[in-house]
């Protein structure tokens, strides 16, 4: 299993910030466009994380336009430009299905202090 | 050329991508034997695999090995080849023969599952787990009444399920590392992890 799991060590990326589900981050995705590539950003709250080798996915969900928009990216992927973390939340679950249900001033998240 | 499956990975492809791939280490193969039309009726080449010490082989083996080289080997494969001249005794074939984005045909044995039942061996859906039914797992009827008598051939029946050799044709070659001797398919193949596995070019 040592080369496979080299294999896999070389596919990630190393420079993936530390994030927890309850952070909210902006996530700087490229966008190929015929010829052209740009960078759009979609920031939301880290609402699951599954870990693994180089297939651990995050998963963003954020509110537009009243309308909840979920989208899962692969952690260590080349299409993602960068990650920031925008800000800290205190969740007290690994993976904060319950936001779904909730709108509004109910949705909101505590800040975590250190 | 004989392989070995080492397990499976994921690997970003260049328009980011993640394509699932089976990692199999493929050689360095030695060519023991070179079967002609002359001589056996056919052409094919011999290939050894996996090295081992010549006190492990025991003499009419060691006897064969001895034309092609010094060396020993755990597993042998024949590969047919259209031009068996082009090849000379005790040549190394590395990964270097296959190309990326090429296609091959890879062969291993199925996880072997011994007699298993309908529902593991062909996909039966069962019967009800519960409400006093007592048909759980089992194939239900086989057939028809008096016409005709007989339960038809080929009905999907329990028995021996896996260990077979199986092929998986058009699998794409997603990346190639000569140095290592590692080749990266697309997808799954048969067999277990450390299962032997040879590929055939297209």
């Amino acid at each position: 299993m040592d080369i496979v799991q080299q294999l896999e060590r070389q596919m990630m990326r190393l420079d993936v910030p530390r994030f927890i589900p309850g952070d909210t981050v902006k996530v700087h995705v490229k966008i190929k466009e015929g010829e052209k590539e740009r960078i759009q950003a979609f920031q939301g709250v880290v609402i699951s994380k599954k870990n693994g080798m180089s297939n651990a996915t995050f998963t963003v969900r954020k509110v537009s336009y009243s309308i909840g928009v979920e989208r899962v990216f692969l952690l260590h992927s080349p299409v993602i430009d960068k990650i920031e973390v925008v800000s800290r939340g205190r969740v007290r679950r690994s993976k904060i299905y319950y936001l779904r249900k909730l709108r509004g001033k109910s949705a909101r998240i505590k800040e975590r202090r250190f | 050329m004989i392989g070995k499956k080492l397990g499976m990975a994921g690997v970003f492809s260049s328009e980011g991508k993640y394509v699932p791939v089976t990692v199999i280490q493929t050689g360095p193969c030695v060519v023991t034997q070179i079967k002609s039309e002359v001589t056996d009726g056919y052409n094919a080449l011999q290939l050894g695999f996996e090295e081992k010490r010549s006190s492990r082989t025991n003499k009419p083996l060691k006897g064969h090995f001895e034309k092609s080289g010094d060396k020993c080997f755990s597993y042998m494969r024949e590969f047919s080849v259209e031009k068996p001249g082009e090849y000379s005794l005790g040549q190394t074939i590395t990964a270097g023969l296959f190309k990326i984005g090429e296609r091959v045909d890879i062969a291993g044995t199925v996880k072997g599952r011994g007699f298993s039942g309908v529902i593991k061996r062909h996909g039966f859906h069962g019967g009800r787990k519960t409400h006093g039914s007592k048909s759980h797992r089992i194939p239900g009827s086989v057939g028809c009444s008096a016409w005709p008598s007989k339960v038809i051939r080929g009905k999907k029946m329990p028995g021996q399920y896996g260990n077979t050799k199986t092929t998986v044709q058009n699998v794409e070659i997603v990346d190639i590392r000569p140095d290592e001797n590692l080749v990266m398919l697309k997808g799954a193949v048969p067999g277990s992890r450390s299962g032997l596995v040879a590929l055939y070019k297209r």
